[in-house]
């Protein structure tokens, strides 16, 4: 063992630390501060003043008056919110369940080795680069009764062909899922096809020489490891339609009538132009809880799981 | 007088202590190895030496003047990575010279410097080249070339060979140590390779689970080891572990009074009848009596059965088997012996070293 | 496939290529028809329009409808046409997008090189505020901006799509140089780099791929807002989406269906441009907004 040598006699001298210092170390955080300030008093203090607002009697302006539960109540009494909910319902399900069966199916046909992928993949996916006004104007101007789609197939020699349902009450909201799923369904594509791209081949194989067909392949292994991606692609895509206003706005108005009023646009029309803000807070607020319930969970389970 | 001294430091991190009161002292010119399992605390405590980590309470103090609250960049040392760390949208020259860049120092004299430092690790060739573009014993090289352009008090190596093949690996280790004897740099150097700290070192520290476990040369660590992880821990193949008894002035080994052999040299007779002990003897202490050294002192012959013959070419490692229990000896290439054959083997006394089972502590 | 369990004969696969074929350039026909529909139509004549078949190729093309768009069509009570409102959609545009991949360059570095206690909370906190259906802040933010003096102002925009940018822009730059080694940092720091020398000299000017994907991303979210621009900036400082919106939605006099198309073309034009020129970072941003979360 080495032997321990003598303390020294000067004491070392320690250097002590400044002022310099202490700033340096809170550098980052001055840094970051601005920009979590920005969003605490952005997102989450305004949200609460939303919040508030529900809980007031607003008309036109905000006013600070306690009203209790009034616009929730006067909300909930509303045959327009049903609508909209009732909309939301179809729209979310048929846009969400045929984004994805086409998103699937697309991938599955491009990842069998085609050629001509570098030029098919961006038509499939260029409907995401467009606002969805443009979107909107083109699918409207598309499934005109008169001068789109229904007068070309006449003209074409199919005299009894109808497609007026962008004029139908009844039939309108499934114009904007045609819309919507034409914009996204390229995106979900992309999704699935790195998913795809990312299972690993020697399964698959192994899966052949046990004498699995093609289809039994698919069926049993290749879709159930495609599981996160179809939970990313509903997350995703429930998302764009809870917040989806623009495509509507533009492609019907939010009718005939208000065939087509989804939560969206009824926040917007009771706010701004109804003169009824504290009904319009009440059915942000209704937007809010509906996506807060599903994004929460996931991004907690995300952000766990990097913990490791 | 000591030149680095690491003073009773503790490190935790949430409730888990990562370092529980280290001391160490290391003289100017010293190369100091910090050798021990993965999670042992040694990067950690590098860490701390460097000023990226600050410790829970302690001390580093460099050449008299106490660092540890100074920044890394002010304590005059330099750190060789295990990644290298060569930042990758810079060239060679400029990834040697950054240091002096952040320093002030002028264009010219940078130039100077780098030079000279590359013209030392042979690697001119290369100054303009980006680290993608090299080979990883040469970005080893060009890390060496960053630190050594600072020309610090302190070097600091952690696992820097870890990366490297093999081959490469001895070649860069042979240069880190002609880089030692040549420049009587001060180092501290970090691996879980008890080969690299036996090689390196003038001094290795061992450490288990925050706590040093033995100080020393390499020739005190592998001959003398404190308590039975260090025996464990460093040579391969690791030492034998024997289980015996003392009786009547000398040692039964296997439980088996039969198999009596004389007290080592180093280890007190005074020890009372009937104590266990473990008696630690390297692979090499074990051979057959062709090979045994005529100027040791205590040599006991043993019969055993073989078990297990592994030829290396320049050895072959007999495995023995008795009473239970098995050794591992190392004797001659060219000896035959097979499995289930019976051998006698030569034990030297000399180099065991004595354990108290209880304690894990070598009795001496 | 082992040979002794074929499930499908040479002449099967090839029917099931060219049914794989078949199938998709079917399907690239039907996306690619809308956008054929209005660059069609906006090269064709009134009267065609009318009369004939949208899927057929014009007989005349003229540009007169886009030089009509661009100058003269009227939205509202102007009949300036669209060049202004497309210019305000590029002087809101550029500030933003620079000012939110910026500070989400730096906020994604300090989350990532300078970790401190409570971080995994703090990007959490951001992160959901990508998310937020942006309803919620309407009422609010058009208040402030009212208090402010800067309803109706391209200011006023650019400030609400830097806010609302922060967290994508973040999360894009936080995962980048989550990857980036942190040994990289720890050397820079004892060569004696400060916080913003590491920045300047070795995170950003590897940072190229991301702050393309950035770019791109915010690029085509802000251009092709509409809510904000409506909520916010009615009137003169309209961008392009909420001009071209009142263009086509007008019902008052004649619908000038080939103008109609031409102006959302115009509305069009950058980002798809975009996308052509970069496309392969457009996908990379979109997944890493998505997948990531």
């Amino acid at each position: 063992m080495t032997t321990i040598e003598p303390a020294p006699v000067i004491a070392p001298q320690r250097q002590s630390r400044g002022f310099a210092d202490g700033l340096r170390d809170a550098l980052p955080k001055i840094v970051l501060a601005p920009s979590f300030a920005v969003i605490l008093v952005f997102v989450y203090g305004f949200i609460l003043w939303t919040v508030y607002l529900s809980f007031t009697t607003s008309r036109i302006l905000p006013v600070y008056k306690w009203g209790g539960f009034d616009a929730y109540f006067r909300l909930w009494g509303q045959p327009n919110w049903y609508v909209a909910m009732q909309n939301l319902a179809i729209f979310g399900v048929l846009y969400i369940g045929i984004c994805i069966a086409i998103g699937l199916f697309l991938a599955i046909l491009m990842d069998q080795r085609i050629r001509a992928e570098g030029v098919l993949r961006p038509i499939f996916l260029y409907p995401m680069a467009l606002s969805f006004v443009v979107t909107g104007t083109a699918w409207k101007w598309f499934l005109n009764p008169g001068l789109g789609l229904e007068h070309t197939m006449q003209n074409l020699g199919w005299t009894s062909f109808k497609f007026d349902w962008l004029v139908n009450p009844n039939m309108a909201i499934y114009t904007v899922v045609i819309a919507g799923v034409w914009q996204a369904s390229g995106f979900v594509m992309a999704m699935f096809l790195a998913g795809l791209r990312g299972i690993d081949g020697e399964i698959v194989k192994a899966a052949q020489i046990d004498g699995a067909s093609t289809v039994a392949i698919y069926r049993r292994i290749i879709i159930p490891l495609l599981r996160p991606v179809f939970l990313s692609a509903f997350i995703v895509l429930a998302h764009m339609a809870i917040k989806s206003y623009d495509l509507v706005i533009a492609l019907t108005g939010g009718g005939p009538g208000n065939a087509t009023e989804l939560p969206s646009t009824f926040m917007y029309s009771y706010t701004f132009t109804r003169n009824q803000m504290n009904v319009g807070s009440a059915s942000a607020v209704m937007m809010l809880m509906g996506i807060t319930a599903i994004i929460v969970p996931y991004l907690y389970s995300e952000l766990r799981e990097r913990k490791q | 007088m000591s030149f680095l001294e690491i003073k009773d430091i503790r490190k935790k991190i949430g409730s888990n202590e990562i370092l529980k009161g280290i001391n160490i002292e290391l003289e100017k010119g010293g190369f100091l190895v910090l050798v021990g399992p993965s999670g042992c605390g040694k990067s950690t405590l590098l860490n701390a030496i460097a000023g990226l980590l600050p410790p829970s309470s302690g001390d580093i103090i460099i050449d008299g003047q106490v660092v540890t609250d100074l920044h890394p960049s002010k304590r005059d040392i330099a750190m060789v990575f295990q990644s290298y760390a060569l930042y990758p949208n810079m060239t060679v020259e400029e990834n040697i010279a950054f240091a002096l860049e952040m320093r002030g120092v002028e264009k010219a004299q940078r130039e100077a410097e780098v030079k000279k430092v590359a013209k030392t690790l042979q690697i001119e060739h290369l100054l303009k080249r980006r680290p993608s573009q090299l080979s990883g014993g040469q970005r080893q090289r060009v890390a060496m070339g960053r630190a050594l352009v600072r020309q610090p008090r302190v070097f600091l190596f952690d696992e820097p060979l870890s990366n490297l093949d093999a081959k490469l690996r001895v070649e860069v280790r042979a240069e880190i140590k002609a880089l030692h004897q040549n420049t009587h740099a001060t180092i501290v150097y970090v691996t879980h390779d008890q080969i690299e700290a036996m090689t390196l070192a003038t001094k290795i520290v061992v450490l288990k689970e925050g706590q040093v476990q033995q100080v020393g040369t390499p020739a005190e660590i592998y001959n003398r080891p404190a308590n039975l992880f260090v025996a464990d821990f460093m040579g391969s193949p690791a030492m034998n572990m024997l289980k015996g008894k003392v009786s009547g002035g000398g040692i039964a080994l296997f439980g088996n009074d039969g198999i009596k052999v004389a007290m080592p040299p180093s280890v007190t007779a005074t020890l009372p009848d009937g104590k266990e002990v473990i008696l630690g003897l390297r692979p090499e202490a074990i051979t057959d009596s062709g090979l045994v050294d005529p100027k040791v002192v205590s040599v006991a012959q043993i019969e055993a059965d073989v078990t297990m013959v592994e030829p290396t070419g320049s050895d072959t490692f007999v495995t023995g088997r008795i009473d239970g229990a098995s050794f591992t000896a190392r004797t001659r290439a060219d000896l035959h012996v097979a499995p289930g054959q019976k051998f006698a083997f030569s034990f030297n006394l000399d180099k065991a070293v004595v354990f108290d089972p209880r304690t894990t502590q070598q009795i001496d | 496939m082992s040979a002794a369990n074929e499930t499908v004969s040479a002449g099967q696969a090839n029917a099931a290529r060219y049914f794989i074929y078949a199938a998709l350039i079917v399907l690239a026909v039907v996306y690619l028809l809308p956008l054929y529909v209005m660059l069609s139509t906006s090269l064709k004549s009134l009267d065609e329009i009318r009369g004939g078949n949208m899927l057929a190729l014009p007989k005349d093309p003229s540009i007169s409808a886009w030089v009509k768009a661009w100058g003269e069509a009227c939205i509202g009570v102007s009949c300036v046409g669209i060049k202004g409102y497309f210019w305000n959609s590029i002087k809101m545009v550029i500030p933003a997008v620079l000012i939110s991949t910026l500070l989400g360059a730096l906020n994604g570095y300090v989350l990532t090189k300078w970790r401190f206690p409570g971080h995994k909370i703090v990007f959490g906190m951001m992160l959901f505020a990508c998310f937020i259906p942006f309803q919620a802040v309407l009422i609010p933010m058009a208040r402030l901006l009212g208090l402010m003096g800067l309803s109706n102002s391209t200011t006023g925009l650019v400030m609400v799509h830097v806010i609302y940018g922060l967290g994508f822009t973040t999360l894009f730059f936080r995962n980048y140089y989550e990857a980036f080694p942190d040994e990289l940092v720890k050397a820079a720091m004892i060569d004696g780099a400060g916080f913003f020398r590491i920045f300047w000299r070795i995170l950003l000017p590897t940072s190229g791929p991301i702050i393309v994907v950035t770019i791109i991303y915010q690029f085509t979210n802000i251009w092709n807002d509409f809510l904000f621009g409506v909520s916010f900036a009615g009137g003169e400082a309209s961008p392009m989406t909420v001009a071209l919106n009142n263009l086509v939605s007008s019902s008052t006099g004649v619908k000038e269906y080939d103008v109609d198309m031409a102006a959302a073309i115009f509305a069009a034009l950058p980002t798809l441009f975009v996308y052509v020129v970069a496309g392969r970072y457009f996908v990379r941003g979109l997944m890493a907004g998505a997948v990531k979360g």
